[in-house]
């Protein structure tokens, strides 16, 4: 079940088939080679072929913003099995800024990390974190936290600085509004993605490299998301992204406007959900068709102490645990809950960081175990049936089932009992 | 426990093997050496993982009481010992009473009491209490209960000879209640040294506790900060020629390497590791050089560099340095790292310096990541294990002056080379 775009090539003589390949690669650093779908709903499992490495997905991106990932070493996170993680580029254009980490063989020698990188455009942070930013044609203006200087992040702006950290996948800049604005501002925003879509394809120098991902926009408005998801299939892009959602929006309306968007992408570009992480979440996602997925949510909550489990989480600091000789997860195989039980980080949350590191390599071990089991499921044509176990496990009794993750799943053909 | 000289080099450096440590004896440690420093069963900043990524790691690990008394209830409803409820698996456990990091308030300590605190304040403890906590630790040693409170500058002669006193009640009450104890038997006892800055207390306390049934010493109350190097390096070489030659001496809160040699000089044969998590909190690496290899090209090199960095120390003038910084580390906060893109040592083997450069320290020093403690941390540690490893070379060649020289000349802020 090979993806369309390695269709016609391996019929080829050997030489033939490997010039066909250089120009191919030429096109994009990136393959795509559909492993197994869902016969019931849209999920499917696939090779992501990256500069770096192979991804297998669907796939969870643990977020490193800084060039580091909380605490934990980049040794650990590839024993952990993660392919591809993130990195910010507002903030590391902010610091050590785009020169230097050119200067360090990019992102991947900066940090030393072997594997996959993604990078966002650093719009999302600009709208979000600093207050002064204004929106033109020409970019995004905002003032620097750190000096007070007026800086213009323009979509070749952001593009250079992805350039510089040499990430495997770069995302375009968009014009990001929050999915709860309705109006005429959203439609205005999508129409400015599609138009800095295009800046940021042209302002690319190294697109043997990098691959380029589009974000679809369009909030909340199904006609809106359909012209730009029309409007940028016609692009030629490596990948897409579902941007605009996770911001506070209903969940029915989410779930609506990402199924929307997964039947009108192609089948042999990869589909990264933007932002989502929760585990609920991912299972119903990738059942509506996304293969990849952010979240800074699993290494935040892992710092005040609150252990990602199957049935929900587990608030290692709450004096119910002081006691509590149980690893975190006794079916977990990670280091932490192959070494510790609730009762000694309830302890050491008291005294040193080391406890944060040991939920955090926890969470991310969760985070990327579930991907590698819904996978698996995938795989081998149960994905359905993973999926109620999967919510009888997470919830006490069905009546608690959240109504649009019920909602979705019927909407591909589950139904849970 | 047995200690086994190789050495006795210059009248008072020892040079040997500490044996026969833990429950079944077959862990050693040799001395002079350094202890694990942990807070709570945690090497500071560092899982099991990334410690285990260190490689000549001491058979000894430190744990202070008072960091685990307020978890004293949850170790008895546990029942099987500290070193369990750590997942600490194949290590020696040391008890000692308190935090060489966390000064200790003054004014607490009783006939009857001492005092520890921990992240919810302070536990007064008795020597019942303090017995029941070994029992529910269960350490391979521990140190006994003592009152150390005479660090302060103005403590009276009174206040000197009542702390050994109180220290030698407490010692013989210790002993009374460990032979007593089914769960301690076959634990290491070591016995507390005080005597303040005065010199008869001094001998007393040292000639005291030699009497009683001690595996080894503590010197305590003579920590970096409560006096000057010479009057500490003449209080311990008058206390270590009344200990018997056959037992170890652990000083106490003294962690700078050019102290070191010098209480290593005075006869002492084990300190804490505290000092490189105390460079790794201020953002520092420790960078002094203990190679004394001969090495001619080196040395031309290490001219240079000299000739090189001669008068620019004040060349950074928002250097604004953390007064407590010795010589012995630079601070990677600086902006001279910046774009700095050799390793925290050149040829050091930790994890830290095989894989990252002082550029990436610097940016997660600047935005205050985690990963600069984790990363900190094992060089530092890495780099301490090293200096202990070359001293113990050093006094086995006959090189000590060598090292000496070399160690005390050291201004790592100096040795920046050519950008
Ligand atoms: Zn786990
Ligand atoms: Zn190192």
């Amino acid at each position: 079940m090979a993806a369309p775009i390695e269709r016609g090539v391996d019929t080829n003589t050997p030489e033939i088939n490997m010039s066909l390949k250089k120009t191919l690669s030429a096109v994009s650093p990136l393959t795509l080679r559909i492993v197994a779908e869902c016969p019931v709903t849209k999920a499917r499992a696939c090779d992501l072929v990256l500069p770096h490495c192979t991804v297998n997905t669907p796939v969870f991106m643990p977020v490193g913003t800084q060039g580091t990932l909380k605490g934990i070493t980049v040794d650990q996170l590839e024993s952990l099995g993660c392919q591809i993680c993130l990195g910010n580029t507002y903030h590391l254009g902010m610091r050590p800024g785009p020169e230097l980490i050119e200067k360090a063989n990019g992102l991947h020698g900066f940090m030393k990390w072997k594997n996959n990188l993604l990078t966002d455009s650093g719009g999302f942070q600009m709208v979000s974190l600093v207050e002064l930013s204004e929106v033109t044609e020409e970019g995004v203006k905002f003032k620097s936290p750190y000096d007070g200087k007026e800086i213009l992040l323009s979509p070749e702006k952001s593009i250079s600085i992805q350039n510089s950290l040499g990430s495997d996948i770069m995302m375009q800049l968009d014009d990001v509004v929050s999915s709860t604005v309705t109006g005429p501002r959203v439609e205005e925003a999508m129409h400015r993605s599609i138009r800095w879509l295009d800046r940021c394809i042209a302002a690319n120098k190294n697109p043997d490299k990098q691959n380029l991902f589009a974000i679809i926009q369009g909030g909340l408005n199904a006609e809106l998301r359909k012209i730009c998801l029309e409007e940028m299939t016609q692009r030629d892009v490596p990948g897409f992204a579902i941007g605009g959602l996770s911001g506070g929006e209903e969940k029915d309306d989410f779930w609506r406007m990402v199924t929307l968007s997964t039947d009108h992408l192609p089948r042999e570009k990869p589909r990264y959900l933007m932002g989502v992480g929760y585990a609920v979440d991912l299972v119903v996602c990738v059942a509506l068709g996304c293969d990849m997925f952010d979240c800074v949510f699993p290494t935040r909550t892992a710092r005040f102490g609150s252990a990602l489990v199957p049935w929900g989480s587990l608030q290692v600091k709450q004096k119910q645990y002081a006691k509590d000789f149980q690893p975190i997860d006794p079916d977990c195989q990670c280091p932490t809950c192959k070494r510790h039980s609730r009762a000694y980080l309830h302890a050491l949350f008291k005294t040193d960081t080391a406890a944060m590191h040991h939920v955090t390599v926890h969470n991310i071990a969760y985070q990327l175990t579930l991907m590698r089991s819904v996978r698996q499921s995938i795989v081998e044509g149960r994905f359905p049936e993973f999926i109620r176990t999967f919510m009888k496990r997470m919830f006490p009794s069905s009546e608690q089932y959240p109504g649009w993750a019920v909602d979705a799943l019927a909407s591909v053909n589950i139904t849970l009992d | 426990m047995k200690l086994e000289l190789s050495r006795v080099v210059q009248g008072g450096c020892r040079l040997g093997v500490l044996k026969g440590l833990g429950r079944s004896g077959q862990h050693s440690l040799e001395v002079p050496g350094c202890l694990l420093y942990t807070r709570c069963g945690t090497v500071p900043h560092l899982t099991q993982d990334t410690l285990h990524t260190l490689t000549n790691l001491p058979s000894v690990t430190q744990l202070t009481l008072s960091t685990i008394a307020e978890h004293q209830e949850v170790l008895e409803d546990f029942k099987d010992g500290f070193r369990k409820f750590a997942g600490l698996h194949d290590t020696v456990l040391y008890c000692s009473l308190h935090d060489p990091v966390t000064p200790c308030p003054a004014g607490h300590i009783t006939n009857k009491t001492v005092s520890v605190w921990g992240s919810g304040g302070r536990i007064e403890l008795t020597v019942a209490k303090f017995m029941a906590l070994q029992r529910t630790v269960r350490p391979d040693w521990y140190q006994s209960m003592a009152d150390g409170e005479t660090w302060q500058s103005n403590t009276s002669r009174k206040r000197v000879r009542k702390s050994v006193d109180r220290t030698l009640a407490h010692l013989d009450e210790c002993l009374l209640v460990h032979h007593k104890t089914q769960e301690l038997q076959g634990v290491a006892v070591f016995g507390v040294v005080e005597g303040g800055d005065i010199l008869e207390e001094r001998v007393r306390s040292a000639k005291e506790t030699a009497k009683r049934p001690v595996a080894g010493f503590c010197l305590d109350g003579l920590q970096t900060g409560s006096m000057d190097q010479a009057l500490r390096i003449q209080l311990i070489a008058a206390v270590t020629k009344e200990l018997p030659e056959g037992k170890p001496r652990l000083l106490q809160g003294v962690g700078r390497p050019d102290e070191v040699l010098a209480c290593v000089e005075a006869g002492v044969d084990l300190f804490e590791s505290f000092f490189p998590f105390q460079v790794t909190e201020r953002g520092c690496a420790l960078c002094f050089n203990f190679d004394i290899t001969p090495d001619p090209e080196r040395a031309v090199l290490e001219a240079d560099e000299e000739r090189d960095t001669a008068g620019e120390t004040h060349e950074n003038g928002e250097l604004n340095l953390d007064d407590q910084m010795t010589s012995f580390e630079i601070n990677l906060k600086d902006k001279r790292y910046q774009d700095d893109f050799r390793p925290l040592v050149e040829g050091c083997g930790c994890y830290c310096c095989r894989n990252h450069q002082r550029a990436y320290l610097h940016h997660l020093l600047v935005t205050n990541e985690l990963l600069a403690g984790v990363l900190l941390m094992l060089h530092n540690t890495a780099h301490y294990l090293a200096f202990f490893g070359a001293l113990r070379e050093a006094l086995a060649q006959d090189t000590l002056d060598l090292l000496k020289k070399k160690v005390l000349k050291e201004k790592c802020g100096q040795t920046k080379s050519k950008e």
